[in-house]
């Protein structure tokens, strides 16, 4: 697999609507499908698809006093959960993965600051701020790296990531993204893996940074 | 003959009256599937039923979020079930996309919902004429297992396997639902 996408992958897509995304993927989904009306009908598609099949189950047969249980809580309180909204460029997911604060950005040289949205052991989820016409550490993968773009804009090689646009890159990838020209670019990006980078420098970081 | 199935009339009578025998009536169809899709992962059955009884409070409270104009019940109950299974069984809780406000279509509501039961009729036709060994990966793919662990393992890269699992019959799938959605 070596793919620029602007897009996020069909596949990509019908693996999340039926709940197969690792954790870290499933966030920028869930961030694009928010921002992307395509996305999100293509995403309808595939629950509909989960939908018809699970509809198609051969019924196991469940205890009437679950039925009753349920029944009797009918008229419960439900409990309130949190609601949360976009703030700025950071989609509503996002937010939600901060629970509702505002990230917190630390330097990470040059200008270009990172805040940390989640860490587990299925991989890490950051979002970048670059100076506009900076280039993000040059890097290879140990795995699959997807970046959205929330604000501005970059350039890797030839391609232009505008906002909401994806780009998945994995091992065969070692690359080097160029914020462009104006404001700031800042970035959602996910990893199932440390990335390795090529210079001496971020590589001494690494283990500071987290990432 | 466009009319809308029955689980659609319950659900919005729910929605829309608080329906409690509708409410009995979308139980009685709904929770004996989603206990067998919820068994797939290896849950034990009376696991699987708290699973199936937080769904089904979910159906009922979250009811006035239905829209017959995007979603099959079936699709959205099922949306909610996965949200629910792994949540359960992988102790996170699963991001979702932000709602769309109701929006305004030129297209009346209730036509939308009907063209949405059509292409419905029309996806279960597409899947029974899908070839054994298929439907039984797609099936894997949508109801079984939803531990990262299986995914990861096998090739060490993570969507891999989901690719090449699903990847056949995803693609005729998708051409017939492009179809359906162009239509
Ligand atoms: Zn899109
Ligand atoms: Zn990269």
């Amino acid at each position: 697999m070596n793919t620029v996408a602007h897009q996020i992958p069909s596949d990509i897509l019908a693996a999340y609507a039926a709940g197969q995304l690792p954790h870290p993927y499933a966030l920028v989904v869930a961030a694009h499908v928010s921002m992307c009306d395509a996305a999100r009908a293509e995403v309808e598609g595939y629950q509909m698809l989960g939908g018809t099949m699970m509809e198609a189950e051969g019924p196991v047969d469940v205890s009437a006093t679950m039925r009753d249980a349920i029944f009797a809580q009918l008229d419960a309180p439900a409990p309130v959960e949190p609601e949360y909204k976009a703030q700025g460029p950071i989609p509503a997911p996002i937010m939600a993965a901060l629970k509702g604060k505002a990230p917190k950005w630390r330097g990470v040289g040059l200008g270009a600051k990172q805040a940390l949205v989640h860490k587990s052991d299925a991989g890490t989820v950051r979002l970048l701020h670059i100076p506009a016409g900076q280039a993000m550490p040059d890097h290879g993968h140990a795995g699959l790296e997807m970046t959205m773009v929330l604000q501005g804009a970059f350039y890797d090689g030839e391609d232009r990531f505008g906002v909401g646009d994806v780009e998945i890159a994995d091992e065969e990838i070692d690359h080097t993204p160029i914020a462009a020209g104006g404001e700031p670019c800042i970035c959602l990006a996910a990893t199932d893996a440390p990335l390795r980078f090529n210079s001496r420098l971020p590589r001494l970081l690494q283990p500071i940074l987290g990432i | 003959t466009q009319e809308l199935s029955d689980q659609t009339i319950w659900m919005l009578a729910v929605r829309d009256a608080r329906d409690r025998a509708a409410f009995g009536r979308l139980f009685d169809h709904f929770a004996p599937r989603l206990k067998a899709m919820i068994m797939r992962s290896g849950m034990a059955a009376d696991q699987a039923e708290d699973v199936v009884q937080d769904v089904m409070l979910t159906v009922w409270r979250k009811a006035g979020m239905f829209d017959p104009a995007r979603a099959q019940v079936s699709a959205w109950i099922y949306q909610i079930a996965r949200n629910r299974q792994i949540d359960v069984i992988r102790r996170e809780t699963r991001p979702v996309p932000e709602e769309l406000s109701q929006e305004t279509s030129c297209e009346p509501a209730a036509d939308q919902a009907l063209a949405l039961e059509q292409e419905a009729a029309q996806l279960r036709a597409a899947l029974a004429e899908l070839p054994e060994a298929q439907r039984t990966m797609v099936e894997q793919a949508y109801l079984g297992d939803l531990t990262h662990g299986e995914i990861r393992v096998n090739t060490g890269l993570p969507l891999g396997t989901i690719k090449s699992r699903i990847r056949l019959a995803l693609e005729k799938l998708r051409h017939d639902l492009k179809e359906l959605r162009a239509q």
